[in-house]
């Protein structure tokens, strides 16, 4: 399979990468598991899209779905994912396999991604210089030694003290932090055009996390790459995000610019999950909102709208009946019902 | 690193003392001792020897000292000299009788241990790499044959297939006719024509254990983050898994060859004296029947240095192979 270079481009000039109504289901013992139902995004050059979801969203398996590293019992059941990196060339990343010539080029080279779990993430028996060097080698086509002053750059660029030494060593002898910043550094290893980050602070402490969120920034900014942050935390993607999407059971429920998001929500899925972050100074001495119910069994999703059993506006007749459409208002979506209503009651204000 | 091996065989030496000490204690539990076994093998054959005749035998090998004395007589020899002491039953050095042998069971051992990885890394590689697949589905009943049959009575089938239908002069090593022969082409052939049944039998049962392991410890690896972080990279399906999980699920192999040193030279007992190899295990197994203390205690001495030896190997291996142990 050679490179999926498309001549006729279907995409806007600034985009860099666009997902259509991509589905990834499990087939299992207990019926099948619509993991990703139909996510539909895109990422522009340079910006940063955050997705917010809980555990169990899909959120993560679309990433892999783009990076085409999906688990093996996963069923790719349609969509589209376009991806044209800085290079101008154009990849369909939706019809690569796996294993795939194009996709190995497209993955390290133009896609960086960074994982969860800073501690078991990388290699325990090569030094971070070698994992990061053997990137380096396969897709820059650098010899050893400038491989080898690639990666002491790329460790002084994530902020490593001492980088010339610590090239030399293994991730056990790093705390978590600056394991994550080790990650980062292989991520960018070759200049991606777009990072996947997943959930990369979940596992670090908060002041951690915060100095991570700050690297990520300017290196965004320093090198002009786009940045897919995924994430269940509100208050991360307020610090890093330019837009946001928000998924619930497979589907993204509301795309926004990071403002609108936070002060003019329009499902009550975000609204619910605004309401329930604790405020410092604000309801002193009240019990948090919650949202009311489970998230529910993967095997049986809610008919209509998957939030109507939980949702306190929800319209008997209509919500559990009809799938809500994709509506929009300048550039927000929302798949909801009544999001027509949100936005007037949020034009009265 | 240095310092490391330094500590570890200095560290030998009172385990060494002590493991020979215990030995050569417990070889000499037993009620009365070679004379008395000696006797009695005389009388089974019809002969027989007076009271006054093996008190003088015993006077003659000091077998009258105390214990200690007696070690220390055998330890110091050994340490000073050399000199593993006489075997009372074959009435010759046991230096003849053991070197010989140890060379040909670490031949052996090495050849086969070399076989059984040959086999057993790949295929658990591949039965974890392509889980619940037809060819997993084969190794596996394979594997649990191998192991369920036991070395000995593959030996012996072995055997008979090479003898009724191949035409092999089977048992032993060579032929009768280059026995004592010296070294010549024609005897290397002849050993090749013999030794495949041992190598075969020996890497099946170890190979069929081995893939059951690497396919274990593959499967864990398989599952963990940074084989996804590699593939990330871009790396090809053949690099990520050869370059980053067989590297970490082969440290239990390397931890445990240092136990393959020992059992290679002890554990294969059986089907030595079935395929009637000159290796060390029929010998040991003879001397603690007789109880001829000196070639017993000298065999168990030496398989413990080994054990030691081994260790040590495995130690310095895993600690050059794996960064965690090094700097731990």
């Amino acid at each position: 399979m050679g490179n999926k270079t498309m001549t006729t481009s279907i995409m806007p000039p600034a985009r860099l990468l666009e997902l259509d109504n991509v589905q990834v289901h499990f087939p299992m013992r207990e019926g099948l598991v619509k993991a990703v139902n139909g996510v539909s995004y895109h990422v522009d050059k340079g910006e940063v899209l955050g997705i917010v979801g809980e555990s169990g969203s899909g959120k993560s398996i679309t990433a892999r779905a783009i990076m085409r590293l999906l688990p093996k019992r996963a069923v790719d059941a349609g969509g589209q994912i376009l991806f044209r990196p800085r290079t101008g060339e154009e990849f369909e990343l939706s019809q690569l396999s796996r294993n795939s010539r194009a996709i190995r080029q497209v993955r390290g080279h133009h896609i960086g991604m960074i994982f969860q779990e800073p501690m078991t993430a990388l290699s325990p028996v090569h030094t971070i210089g070698t994992q990061i060097m053997r990137t380096i080698q396969l897709h820059m086509g650098l010899g050893r030694a400038a491989a080898r002053e690639r990666a002491i750059d790329l460790l002084a660029k994530v902020q490593l003290p001492r980088p010339k030494e610590l090239v030399d060593a293994y991730p056990h002898q790093l705390s978590g932090g600056m394991r994550q910043r080790a990650m980062i550094a292989l991520a960018i290893s070759c200049d991606p055009s777009l990072l996947i980050a997943d959930e990369p602070t979940t596992a670090l402490d908060v002041t951690t996390e915060a100095q991570i969120l700050d690297l990520l920034k300017s290196l965004q900014s320093e090198l002009g790459m786009a940045i897919i942050f995924i994430t269940h935390n509100f208050g991360v993607v307020a610090d890093i995000a330019d837009r946001v999407s928000v998924m619930y059971l497979g589907r993204i429920v509301e795309t926004a610019s990071v403002d609108d998001i936070f002060y003019a929500p329009k499902h009550p899925y975000t609204q619910a999950l605004l309401r329930s972050i604790p405020r410092l100074g604000v309801d002193q001495g009240r019990r948090l909102p919650t949202i009311p119910g489970m998230v529910p069994d993967p095997f049986s999703v809610p008919s209509g709208c998957a939030f109507n059993p939980r949702c306190s506006h929800a319209i008997t007749g209509l919500c559990e009946v009809q799938d809500p459409p994709e509506k929009r208002f300048n550039g927000q979506m929302s798949r909801c019902h009544i999001a027509d209503r949100f936005a007037q009651e949020l034009a009265h204000v | 690193m240095i310092a490391f091996i330094i500590r570890r065989a200095l560290l030998a030496i009172p385990t060494l003392i002590f493991i020979s000490f215990i030995s050569f204690v417990i070889i000499q539990l037993p009620p009365g001792d070679y004379i008395t076994a000696y006797a009695a093998e005389l009388r089974h054959q019809g002969e027989y020897i007076t009271e006054a005749q093996e008190a003088a035998m015993r006077a003659q090998y000091g077998l009258n000292d105390p214990m200690v004395i007696q070690y220390w007589r055998w330890i110091s020899n050994i340490i000073f000299h050399g000199d593993f002491g006489y075997s009372l039953q074959w009435n010759a050095p046991v230096s003849s009788l053991i070197w010989d042998r140890l060379a040909i069971t670490l031949a052996i051992s090495t050849l086969s241990l070399v076989f059984t990885w040959i086999i057993a890394i790949p295929v658990g590689v591949y039965s974890a790499t392509r889980q619940y697949s037809v060819l997993d589905y084969v190794f596996t009943v394979f594997g649990f044959l191998g192991k369920g049959v036991p070395d000995f009575l593959l030996a012996l089938i072995l055997m008979w297939v090479s003898f009724v239908y191949l035409n092999l002069n089977v048992g032993g090593l060579f032929s009768p006719q280059f026995q004592s022969a010296p070294w010549s082409v024609a005897k290397v052939i002849d050993l090749l024509q013999h030794i495949w049944i041992p190598l075969v039998v020996l890497a099946t049962g170890g190979a069929a254990g081995l893939i059951r392991v690497m396919r274990a410890n593959m499967l864990d690896e398989l599952g963990k983050p940074y084989v996804e972080t590699a593939y990330a990279q871009g790396l090809s399906e053949g690099r990520v898994v050869w370059g980053y999980p067989v590297r970490v699920a082969l440290n239990p192999f390397i931890s445990t060859v240092g136990w393959a040193l020992p059992a290679l030279f002890s554990g294969d007992i059986i089907t030595a004296v079935v395929l009637n190899l000159p290796t060390t295990g029929p010998l040991l197994l003879q001397a603690l029947k007789m109880q001829d203390m000196y070639l017993a205690g000298s065999f168990i001495l030496v398989l413990s240095v080994f054990t030691v030896i081994g260790t040590l190997i495995s130690d310095v291996l895993l600690a050059w192979f794996d960064p965690r142990i090094r700097y731990a």
